[in-house]
């Protein structure tokens, strides 16, 4: 940068400019209007029912992981509508761009699309949903009362959506990468990508990153440090165990990501070449980085999703889970492996004979534990008595369809095989259906199942059904065709075709994702119907499907505290077996309750850092510098915060425990 | 099995490496439905047969263990992933990108003495070039090859990554730029079949492709002898014209091409003035070498800048 750069202009605004405001895309505009609208509307009805003071003391402030957990799902249900926005974008413009046909999206635009539908579907819908569930779920099922550290649940949880927000603004404001989702060097360097996308990618995740890391350094602290007494290890239910292994992946891993997209950074803005081909720099280590981080994300995502199959397959069948201990290895050892297997990204790009087989035959090892959790499922199945309900044919659904999907995994593990269908749409096809038929399963098999306890209401059933039917046709027609194209030789990102015979299989995959989406309006149905009818459809029991662990021991919605008393355990199906050994609720003697404060500096100190990643994104360097010493202060500020605490009163336990027993009894 | 009709390239090609790549696809595929199918029918029948209404199949809410079927849900998939290992490693190695052939098809050997046809391959921003080092010719989007003649295909990029594929040939490799990649292939059947960059490479992606025709020997001799007689000289002006991005370029054919360019694209110092990559790696190791040996000389302290730092930069010819 020269000194003439350096007038105050542009050291406020940077490269920010009117242009930056996409208002010649007709579709960004129409987006932006609905989104503009419905933004109004609901200003104007927080207004009217005066709800921006309970939002703002019993939401946004909240440090008790119940209500964080809620809302990592809500900030999970927006983003999947965004995202499957995107899908239904790519999805028409492959179904209509043959031939002299351009399509509706020019290349411009439709790089963004698929950069966007890759890089939030993982980051902020998946990874908040299962956020969600462990920070919901796991406090519960051990017997504690919270987490460990609950301000900074509530600040990881800011962080992630203010990441998620910056992703949002790219919409509006400039643009997103158009370098797919894990944005590979060169193409992502400032060369090949001179425009704010890459940068808006980059600053992103690096504050979303920051809430991810240090919930999951919460939730390893919680699940080893806050179990009810005699909840050895080996008594500590599937899913609280595959949670301890995803968020120590996740505390091993996203500082990875986080270094490497820091030398991105670099690389962009300082004239670094860590990952340029000038002055010894090399885009193969930005390859190998990115996918030590890449490899054990699948993991990170689809761990707790067995975890919740496990509970899900259990419970219904009414009976314990088989092999437990079998399990329990299978999640450690998967966690293990799934650093050994990064280079089977990129057998094509090469590596040699020996290292390609070293990669393929681990990758093909984690096939082993995976499988023998499926048999697991499949012996807990055995001898049951299996309640078909909604989280139940989820669960059959996930288990037919992942087969299918690790199936085309292991094809994919073999090298040779994998240079004839690397970056093809098969490979499209298998890793949604691992992530689809696993993930986005697994987390709607979470919903159904711990709504409930959540809400102390059940969902329809029939919406619930409807929807999970949906998903299911919805997912093979979409992608039965890719699977089919993969081996026509068609590969991935590909704008338009020249080849009129494959329109047909594009179209088929098209009315798949339109099923899908009836999918997603059925499940949006199933929760505004159940609320209507929640008074018919309300759990007085706290019990609603006959449970095996402790979060069915409480009242749902739990009260606050969660326990009156901490639970003592005595099996891994711990409240199965209280009620087995005719367990009675305490129903005097209650003490009072040690409590965490809410507090407003996560949210505060998130809102500072997205200023700091945006001002960074259009290199706005003063207000980059006044927000960060902002945030630094914020933080500071913070802990000199001392009244962090609060005692919930024993007459104030006993009115809301008598008032659970009077409900109780009322249902008996 | 209408999979195998004549649309799916991949499993049906015309080239022997992509051929037996695809005969992998079809053997690991079998080797795990073994497991699949029984396993998927087995959630199908335990989900019936276990329903809740049907009180007459048994019921055990306790049984959780069996050592037997521990032995066996373990045991299986471990016999079908140590069989699918061993032809992992062997395959990996026998179809390695990097390793000359030693058949042209299933019957025939390659005859002692052959030397594969060479071509370079240059991916650019967004087309293909290659340059046949042998004839002294160059094409863009446009590949001509005997068949029945293995060909060794030496690969770079000029700006970023894309992947070079032909699904009729063989597997794709990735082409990188300042760094080369080797595919070794052979073409079996006559014809013309699609090649085209199966990796992202920006916005001209989807149309960065090209025809490659394989042909009889006699028939490239004529094609070689043709574009022999066309007027363009790919040199060094002429590569950096073409270096900017393009979408939907034209064939061109070059009858001449100045010696050396591929080595010049591959260490990035086409343009006048720059240093090729592998000579400055060359000074860097010569001048570290020397740093190190000044340091190991106990009395001698003076600067470690001698000889390498007095090397003038080269370009390579």
């Amino acid at each position: 940068m020269t000194m003439s750069d350096l007038n105050l202009t542009s050291l406020i605004f940077g490269r920010l400019s009117l242009e930056a405001i996409p208002y010649h895309e007709p579709i960004l505009i129409g987006t932006f209007a609905m989104v503009a609208i419905g933004g109004l509307a609901l200003l104007a009805a927080m207004f009217k029912f005066r709800l921006w003071g309970p939002l703002w003391r019993d939401w946004v402030t909240s440090i008790d992981h119940k209500k964080i957990g809620i809302m990592y799902m809500i900030l999970g249900i927006v983003m999947l509508l965004r995202g499957f926005a995107d899908a239904l974008m790519m999805r028409a413009q492959q179904a209509i761009a043959f031939g002299d046909n351009p399509g509706f999206l020019p290349p411009h635009h439709y790089d963004q699309v698929f950069t966007a539908h890759g890089t939030i579907m993982i980051f902020f819908v998946a990874m908040p949903f299962v956020t969600g569930l462990m920070n919901y779920v796991v406090p519960l099922q051990i017997g504690a009362r919270d987490v460990s550290f609950p301000f900074l649940n509530n600040f990881s949880f800011w962080m992630t959506t203010f990441g998620a927000m910056l992703t949002m603004v790219s919409l509006f404001v400039g643009e997103f990468g158009k370098t797919g989702w894990l944005a590979f060097p060169p193409l992502s360097g400032i060369a090949a990508s001179p425009d704010v996308g890459v940068d808006y990618y980059i600053w992103s995740l690096q504050v979303a990153g920051v809430g991810t890391t240090l919930s999951g350094v919460n939730l390893i602290a919680t699940i080893v440090k806050m179990r009810a007494p005699g909840m050895s290890m080996m008594k500590m239910p599937v899913f609280t165990w595959t949670a301890l292994c995803t968020n120590a992946l996740i505390v091993a891993t996203f500082p990875i990501l986080t270094i490497t997209l820091v030398l991105l950074s670099l690389d962009r803005i300082a004239g670094f070449n860590f990952f340029t081909t000038e002055l010894g720099g090399n885009p193969m280590l930005y390859v190998n980085l990115i996918w030590i981080w890449g490899h054990p994300e699948v993991y990170i995502l689809v761990l707790p999703i067995f975890g919740v199959f496990s509970e899900i397959v259990s419970t219904f069948s009414g009976k314990r889970l088989f092999g437990y201990t079998s399990m329990v290895y299978a999640t450690v050892v998967i966690t293990v492996l799934s650093y050994l297997v990064w280079l089977h990204h990129f057998f094509t790009m090469g590596s040699g004979a020996s290292v390609n087989s070293f990669f393929g035959i681990t990758t093909m090892i984690i096939s082993i534990p995976t499988g023998a959790k499926i048999f697991n499922w499949l012996f807990t199945m055995y001898k049951g008595r299996i309640r078909f309900t909604v989280p139940m044919m989820w669960t059959v659904g996930f288990m037919l369809t992942f087969v299918i999907g690790g199936m085309t995994g292991v094809m994919l593990a073999v090298p040779p095989a994998d240079f004839v269908l690397h970056n093809s749409l098969f490979l499209i096809a298998h890793f949604h259906n691992v992530i689809i038929g696993g993930v986005v399963f697994g987390v709607f098999a979470g919903i159904n199942y711990w709504f409930p306890k959540a809400f102390g209401f059940k969902l329809n059933e029939f919406w619930g059904k409807v929807s999970f039917w949906c998903w299911l046709v919805g997912f093979w027609v979409a992608f039965t065709p890719l699977y089919i194209m993969g081996f026509m030789g068609v590969t991935r990102r590909m704008n338009h075709f020249d080849d009129p015979s494959l329109q047909i299989y594009f179209v088929i995959a098209a009315i798949g994702a339109l099923i899908i989406a009836g999918g997603i309006g059925a499940f949006i149905l199933q929760l505004f119907l159940s609320w209507k009818d929640r008074a018919k459809l309300r759990d007085v029991t706290g019990d609603p499907w006959d449970g095996r662990t402790l979060e069915w021991a409480t009242s749902s919605p739990p009260p606050d505290y969660n326990f009156a008393f901490t639970p003592v355990v005595h099996d891994s199906d711990s409240w199965a077996d209280m009620k087995a050994n005719k367990y009675q609720r305490p129903l005097k003697g209650f003490v009072d309750i040690h409590m965490p404060k809410n507090t407003g500096a996560g949210f505060i100190i998130s809102a500072l850092t997205f200023a700091f990643g945006f001002a960074m994104v259009w290199q706005m360097w003063i207000p980059a510098a006044l927000s960060f010493v902002a945030m630094m202060a914020a933080i500071i500020v913070h802990t000199f915060n001392y009244k962090r605490d609060y005692y919930i009163k024993a007459d104030e336990v006993t009115r809301s425990e008598e008032a659970h027993t009077r409900l109780l009894e009322s249902h008996v | 099995m209408w999979l195998a009709g004549c649309d799916t390239v991949v499993l049906n090609p015309s080239g022997d490496i992509a051929a037996q790549q695809a005969h992998l696809v079809i053997v690991s595929t079998l080797l795990m439905l073994l497991i699949i199918v029984p396993v998927m029918f087995l959630i199908v029948l335990f989900a019936w047969r276990y329903r809740k209404s049907n009180t007459a199949a048994e019921y055990k809410p306790d049984w959780d263990h069996s050592t037997k079927l521990e032995l066996l849900i373990w045991g299986a998939p471990l016999l079908i992933i140590i069989v699918l290992g061993l032809i992992t490693w062997i395959y990996t190695h026998l179809l390695d990108p990097y390793r000359p052939l030693s058949r042209i098809d299933e019957n025939r050997p390659v005859a002692a003495g052959v030397k594969p046809l060479e071509v370079q391959v240059v991916s650019m921003d967004w087309k293909w070039m290659f340059i046949y080092p042998e004839q002294g010719i160059a094409t863009v989007n446009e590949l001509v090859t005997p068949i029945d003649v293995p060909v060794r295909f030496h690969m770079t990029s000029t700006s970023v990554m894309n992947a070079f594929y032909i699904p009729a040939l063989a597997g794709m490799v990735y082409t990188m730029p300042s760094m080369e990649t080797q595919l070794n292939a052979v073409m079996n059947k006559v014809g013309v079949y699609d090649g085209f960059s199966a990796n992202y490479s920006g916005a001209g992606f989807s149309d960065m492709k090209f025809k490659y025709h394989g042909v009889s020997q006699a028939d490239f001799d004529a094609w070689v002898a043709k574009t022999k007689a066309s007027t363009g000289t790919l040199n060094r002006a002429e590569f950096l014209a073409l270096d900017k991005p393009t979408i939907k370029h034209p064939i061109m054919h070059f009858g001449t091409v100045e010696k050396g360019m591929y080595d010049l694209i591959l260490n990035r110092c086409v343009a006048d003035g720059s240093t090729c990559i592998n000579t400055q790696m060359h000074q860097d190791a010569t001048r570290i070498k020397a740093a190190a040996a000044v340091k190991k000389l106990p009395e001698d302290v003076c600067e470690p800048t001698v000889a390498a730092a007095t090397a003038q930069p080269t370009r390579k010819e």
